[in-house]
């Protein structure tokens, strides 16, 4: 095969998330071109924190969506496990230490549920997760029936703050996520299982694929990513809160992330680095609308205008089609 | 039986034997029985869970979840979703009350209705024109109507006070059932007919199964998409209206907790998420189950927290029961 093909190939491949890259970067230079001197190492560290929450979330989602099915809990064990967090990650370094072990231990148990439920049950993973995600709650309501509790300062300083005075720490733990997580995950057996079981079940089991596995696995990551999500959570507050309406935005948006990023909702495409570029880019809308001045009772609609439009882009394949059946 | 119902009353594979065992273990018998239980349970511990006018007040509130219920159903039918009801919900009540208040009493109910179609005809579109997943694109919908109605009242509480017609309908009664009751029923034996007992409601059923076969069929699926989306959202925006009367008057996020208990109750009636399979019995019978569990678990003063784990545990158990899907072979 020649380069150029070989360049080709890898161009259609990562067409969405190259897509979502696009549009990140222009609104990042719009961003900048308006407004030069914001780019101050303290405003960045803070637009990071916030933007690597989000993009944790949709990391989580991703992998469920790839087998084709879906995480409405996402957000319900974020809220969860940052609950968690506030009661157990305090003390001592080593009461942190076992703090931090526990409440991801929290996270991954509740996706192992979730991925039972839907591999055992055989339910819809999205009504599974459903319920699930108010079992979840009302787990964090028990933990924290009112917002509260303590956060060791030292870890919220260290992971909220910056690595050499200039690298926002968060960045740096995505980016761990990423090259020692995500990629070595995705080439593994169970990593091209989860591709292949959202591509075709049926032909994924006729392969021998280990297909239950892979799912179960799926739900799991997304649990324990979750509960990562949940203890950066507790770390930006420096406490703990059940909060339902922030659980379903996280849940919502990290879908819409997700989408964004290029992973299609009919699963077997896509990957984690184009659903993090997709919550950037779900993050820096607001941002943008800020520095444009955009009046503040407009923002709500823009911010969904533009989710609309981004999700619309995906929308160009219909005008490509020559067959209309290949449109079901 | 028709034909009709036996398609649509199956539950899961491989589960009936004889029409009798089918019938006592079709998701609406078993949802109803569950109820029934549920209630002699609740009246263990207190008696008024029997009393009529428990179970009426139970069931007009049951009616506002089951007009958006209704109208979800079949769009899940067609295998897609409609995340927009919430907001549509609450574009509805505010926008009834709004015209109630500018053009007179006789336009509230109208414009709510109109505007719920109109949500319902933009979602259509997206989904059967665009091709977009009806679950990222009504996502979509649903943040735009939020930013619409911040921009319309401010962000502030909504001046306009529910019509007089608005709040007899949500809270009045004829002949001792409340009118909330009437109009659910209503809805409801129209939506079973056009369902159960017209071609297109076949032809719903056809594309929840296939859309690609319905449409070499001579379906056009198109146009059936973009009407049942608009069904869904006139219903939507109807509940809307009469949670506006019966609150007095329309309220930011009033739809927010009407989403996933509609889902929930679709589903427990033994709807298929993915479309083509559900009887609309076994909607009403889910919303009804729903409404009780959480009104019991309100008077039993349980704490959220554990209403939270028992509502979503109960759901699960039940569906475990008889909602499991074939194996993959």
């Amino acid at each position: 095969m020649s380069r150029r093909s070989e360049w080709g190939m890898a161009l259609r491949r990562n067409g969405g998330p190259l897509a979502a890259l696009a549009v990140f970067a222009l609104m990042f230079a719009l961003f900048l071109a308006e407004h030069p001197r914001s780019i101050s190492v303290a405003i960045v560290t803070t637009a990071s924190n916030k933007a690597v929450l989000l993009a944790i979330v949709a990391m989580a989602q991703t992998l469920p969506v790839i087998t084709r099915g879906l995480d409405l809990s996402v957000g319900m064990v974020m809220v969860m496990t940052g609950c968690l967090a506030s009661t157990l990650v305090n003390g001592a370094p080593w009461q942190v230490a076992l703090g931090i072990v526990l409440v991801l231990a929290c996270g991954a148990a509740a996706g192992a549920v979730n991925g039972a439920i839907v591999v055992f049950g055989r339910l819809q993973p999205i009504i599974v997760t459903l319920a699930t995600g108010a079992v979840y709650f009302g787990f964090a309501l028990l933990l924290r029936p009112a917002p509260g509790g303590e956060v060791s300062e030292g870890l919220s300083d260290a992971l909220t703050g910056r690595l050499f005075g200039v690298v926002p720490a968060t960045l740096v733990l995505l980016a761990v996520l990423v090259v020692l997580g995500w990629m070595p995950f995705r080439r593994t057996v169970i990593g091209r299982a989860c591709y292949a079981v959202g591509s075709s079940e049926h032909a994924a089991y006729l392969s021998g694929v280990p297909s239950e596995r892979a799912k179960l696995l799926a739900y799991t990551i997304a649990g324990l990513l979750s509960g990562v999500a949940g203890l950066l959570l507790s770390l930006i507050a420096l406490s703990g809160e059940a909060s339902g309406p922030q659980a379903g935005l996280y849940t919502l948006n990290s879908i819409a992330a997700v989408v964004i990023g290029g992973t299609s909702l009919y699963g077997g495409t896509g990957g984690m680095v184009g659903s993090i570029i997709g919550a950037f880019v779900l993050r820096t809308i607001g941002d943008l609308l800020f520095v444009f001045n955009a009046p503040a009772l407009w923002q709500p609609l823009f911010e969904g205008l533009i989710l609309l439009a981004a999700v619309c882009i995906g929308a160009a394949r219909v005008l490509r089609v020559r067959n209309r059946l290949e449109l079901f | 039986m028709g034909a009709s119902e036996l398609i649509a009353a199956q539950p899961s594979a491989g589960v009936a034997k004889g029409p009798v065992r089918r019938l006592l273990l079709s998701p609406p018998a078993v949802v109803g029985l569950c109820c029934l239980l549920l209630l002699l349970a609740g009246s263990a511990v207190n008696r008024n869970f029997l009393m009529p006018t428990y179970l009426l007040q139970q069931l007009q509130i049951a009616a506002f979840l089951g007009l958006a219920a209704a109208g979800l159903m079949t769009v899940i039918l067609l295998g897609h979703i409609d995340l927009s009801v919430p907001w549509t919900i609450t574009t509805g009540a505010m926008m009834a009350a709004a015209a109630g208040a500018t053009y007179g009493p006789a336009w509230a109910i109208p414009a709510g209705l109109l505007c719920g179609a109109l949500v319902g005809l933009v979602n259509g579109l997206g989904v059967a024109l665009l091709r977009i997943p009806s679950m990222i694109f009504t996502l979509g919908a649903n943040a735009v109507l939020q930013g619409l109605m911040v921009l319309y009242t401010g962000g502030h509480a909504p001046q306009h006070a529910a019509t007089p017609l608005m709040h007899d309908l949500a809270v009045g009664r004829t002949v001792g059932v409340p009118n909330a009751v009437l109009a659910w029923a209503a809805v409801s034996v129209l939506v079973h007919l056009l369902l159960a007992r017209t071609v297109a409601g076949r032809y719903v059923y056809v594309m929840g199964n296939s859309e690609r076969a319905a449409y070499l069929s001579g379906v056009r699926t198109a146009q059936m998409t973009v009407v049942c989306f608009i069904a869904c959202g006139m219903l939507a925006a109807l509940s809307g209206v009469l949670l506006a009367g019966y609150s007095g008057n329309a309220y930011q996020a009033m739809g927010d907790p009407y989403l996933l208990p509609a889902i929930a109750a679709v589903v427990l009636g033994g709807t298929n998420i993915l479309g083509g399979r559900g009887s609309y019995l076994g909607t009403v019978a889910g919303v009804v189950f729903i409404v009780l569990l959480q009104s019991m678990l309100a008077v039993l003063q349980m704490p959220e927290a554990g209403r939270q784990i028992i509502y979503g545990a109960l759901i699960l158990a039940m569906l475990l029961l008889y909602g499991r899907s074939a194996k993959v072979r």
